[in-house]
């Protein structure tokens, strides 16, 4: 047996009573609502890691392939730990005709990291995104919540190091 | 007037029908008898086995009111539908989508192990397709040969979701089930884990409904072989009850054919050592489980006491109930038994060394792969039975050898143990083993001749049955059930301290053992799994001694080497212990 998913030992147990408070708070077929529960998850340890799945699961009686099965179906939930910046670089037709390529290579370059990976200072995850509708600002990317148009290459070590102080809590 | 309210009727390729309301065009088609192919679905609902995913469209027949093409499995008739089910736009979209999955698909058809068992491959053939204009990325997923019993290789699978339904529906287990999205979609286990790191209980049900060749027994043939040429080794086989009543359909009869002096005498001419029965362990079950019914009984026992004969249904209550693990009889699985007796008591009798001996046992069930290697069935570093082997291995290794099966004429058992009652054929259907039961405990405990053997309240497809027998002063109240689902239920009860029986039989596949996972497969038609379990209550009835306890050689069994039965020497090599696993 992968004793890494079965051992629980490594989740912070205020995050985890927190997350039962809020399992024991729903009202209805608590199954039903597994996507609310693994939004909480995901709200209070950042990403869903296997062993948080598991334990999803079994709060809920329900089949950790199912569990699994949802999480990897929804782009939103992520099985992997995100930096403390989540950055976005949009990879449509248009940002991509105007150089988004050479976007995202500077910016894995200035965060010192790969693709959907988190930094190894734990910072940043660049992840490539699709059309986010801001075409008009081509080439787009996302920090957080804040975006950044007419990206020039030559100004991402600018906008990434205001994001260079602090550490990864998640 | 209600009955036409509930009634609607459409013209399929220009014939007039009247059906039910909720009816689907496929059925509705069936009832006229136009063929409409079909892949996914499944439909097995006498037995509550239903897969109506409507993902594979190749059952799409043409709307002609929509202009539209539309799934006929999962499409219900509306009234006025105009359907047309061989329009050439029906046809060519048909085609379409089967083309597309063989074009994601491997297409190693020579030396796949469903070849020529195939339906994606009996489409294929059944439409005429003669080239796949389609060529585009294919799926690439390691093969899981982790566990003894299963081998799945996601590559082959064409997303019907069969085994989906089986593995969370039926059986509840739910170990399987799509994961991710879009081309990216496989159908795994959580995580990607083992199968044999999962609470899968090896039931094959997954097997015996894929379509193709994704889900697979593992195959110990080889091993088998290497066995049967060593001059060295001793190898000793036995056969179970359900596979003799459906071997036969791999070489063309019908379904329900018994066949077991044709499979004693191929055995033979393969070079096994000796042939025995796992009826006889069947009859040696029902003894050792009787006095231990008895004992609970009278000793104000863990009652129900549950059978223990199924090992996916102890997989599954060791994985889903670890609380009531006290419930299930210590008794080992019947042909365990022939395995411990095989390396002791035969060994013993003819001075052979245990270590020399190999012991085969051909199964109807993929389960017993994975319960041979359970620890606990190992005596002095020896299992107590080497390999498993399924009803469709047999046959194949049967026609490797080149053996004309037809043409055999009928042998019989080797006899130290190769005799068997009435009672032990039917432990392959689903309450044949608590009707066995029952024959034997009413004599144990009134110490009376039970005249009238069959207890037909315990036989039929229903999934939970129940029924009450009188023996003496006392009423035994008897549950069945069979498929995990219904398990679980009475398991539940048992959990919730509701339950009011006295003694429960489980069987994990529909229909008992002649539904199991290493079965001829019955590619949906339920008729089959009838048939065969119409021939073991046929075989019994035909059968002169129909009580366990009447099987000479298991009385031989216990004077010259067991003493009484549940004593010390029958546990140490007749039963068992089971251990709580966890549920993922």
């Amino acid at each position: 047996m992968k004793s890494d998913i079965l051992d629980m030992s490594n989740l912070c147990k205020n995050k985890l009573s927190e997350l039962d408070d809020y399992i024991a708070s729903l009202e209805g077929n608590k199954q039903e609502q597994l996507i609310h529960v693994l939004h909480k998850a995901q709200g209070l340890f950042g990403y869903l890691p296997h062993n948080l799945q598991l334990y999803v699961a079994r709060a809920l009686d329900l089949p950790a392939a199912k569990v699994n099965g949802v999480v990897t179906f929804y782009s939103y939930f992520t099985e992997k730990p995100t930096g403390k910046n989540v950055i976005c670089v949009c990879m449509g037709t248009a940002c991509y005709v105007k150089g988004a390529q050479k976007v995202l290579d500077e910016v894995l370059k200035q965060t010192n990291s790969k693709k959907n990976d988190i930094s190894p200072d734990g910072l940043f995850t660049v992840k490539e995104v699709r059309c986010i509708g801001a075409c008009g600002l081509a080439p787009v990317m996302t920090v957080n919540d804040k975006v950044y148009g007419n990206v020039d290459e030559r100004e991402i070590a600018d906008i990434i190091s205001k994001f260079k102080g602090g550490h990864n809590e998640n | 007037m209600k009955l036409i309210e509930k009634m609607v009727s459409c013209t399929i390729n220009g014939i007039h029908v009247n059906v039910e309301k909720g009816t689907t065009i496929l059925q509705a088609a069936k009832k006229i008898g136009i063929h409409i192919p079909t892949l996914c679905h499944l439909d097995l609902h006498d037995i509550g086995i239903v897969n109506k995913s409507a993902n594979c469209r190749v059952c799409v027949v043409e709307d002609e009111n929509k202009n539209a093409l539309v799934p006929s499995c999962s499409e219900v008739v509306r009234d006025g539908m105009k359907i047309q089910t061989d329009s050439l736009k029906a046809v060519m979209g048909r085609r379409t989508s089967l083309e597309l999955l063989l074009s994601n698909h491997p297409r190693d058809c020579l030396t796949c192990v469903k070849n020529l068992d195939c339906e994606l491959q009996a489409l294929a053939h059944e439409m005429n397709i003669r080239e796949i204009h389609y060529k585009g990325e294919k799926m690439s997923h390691p093969i899981d040969n982790t566990s003894f019993a299963i081998i799945k290789d996601s590559n082959k699978c064409i997303m019907c979701r069969r085994c989906v339904t089986m593995c969370n529906e039926v059986q509840t287990v739910g170990v399987l089930n799509p994961l991710k999205r879009g081309f990216d979609v496989v159908v795994a286990t959580a995580f990607h884990l083992d199968l044999n790191d999962t609470s899968c209980t090896y039931c094959g049900q997954c097997v015996s409904v894929c379509p193709t060749g994704a889900l697979a027994e593992r195959n110990h043939s080889s091993m088998v072989w290497r066995a049967l040429n060593d001059p060295t080794k001793h190898v000793v086989v036995q056969i179970a009850p359900a596979v003799r009543v459906a071997i036969g359909e791999e070489f063309g009869y019908e379904p329900g054919e018994v066949s077991t002096g044709k499979i004693v005498a191929s055995l033979k001419r393969m070079g096994f050592d000796q042939v025995f029965d796992t009826n006889f362990g069947a009859d040696l079950t029902i003894i050792e489980e009787a006095t231990e019914f008895v004992h609970r009984l009278e000793n104000n026992g863990r009652l129900p006491m549950l059978t223990s004969c199924c090992p996916a249904w102890v997989q599954f209550i060791e994985h889903q109930f670890p609380e009531l693990l006290d419930v299930p009889s210590t008794c080992q699985s019947p042909h365990i038994m022939v395995g411990s007796l095989i390396k002791t008591y035969y060994a013993e009798k003819n001075k052979i060394e245990p270590k020399d001996i190999v012991s085969v046992s051909v199964m109807p069930c993929v389960a017993k792969k994975a319960e041979v290697s359970r620890e606990e069935l190992t005596h002095n570093d020896l299992s107590d039975v080497d390999y498993v082997i399924t009803t469709r291995e047999l046959s194949r290794m049967i026609k490797e050898a080149a053996i004309d099966f037809k043409q055999l004429k009928d042998q019989n058992f080797d006899e130290l143990l190769g005799e068997s009652t009435g009672a032990a054929t039917i432990f392959g259907a689903t309450g044949g083993v608590v009707e066995a039961a029952t024959r034997t405990a009413y004599e144990m405990i009134t110490g009376k001749e039970l005249k009238e053997v069959n207890f037909k309240q315990f036989r039929g497809l229903q999934g939970i049955r129940e029924a009450e027998v009188q023996i003496g002063d006392k009423t035994l109240r008897v549950g069945i059930a069979h498929e995990l689902g219904n398990a679980r239920k009475l398991l539940e009860e048992i959990r919730d301290g509701k339950s009011h029986f006295d003694i429960i039989e489980i069987m994990a596949c529909p229909g008992g053992c002649i539904g199991g996972g290493g079965q001829p497969y019955h590619h949906g038609d339920i008729n089959i799994l009838k048939k065969r379990a119409q021939a073991l209550y046929d075989l019994d009835e035909k059968m002169e001694k129909r009580k366990s306890h009447e099987n000479e050689m298991v009385v031989k069994l216990y004077e010259d080497f067991l003493g009484q039965p549940g004593n010390h020497k029958a546990h140490e090599l007749l039963h068992t212990f089971y251990s709580a696993k966890p549920r993922i």
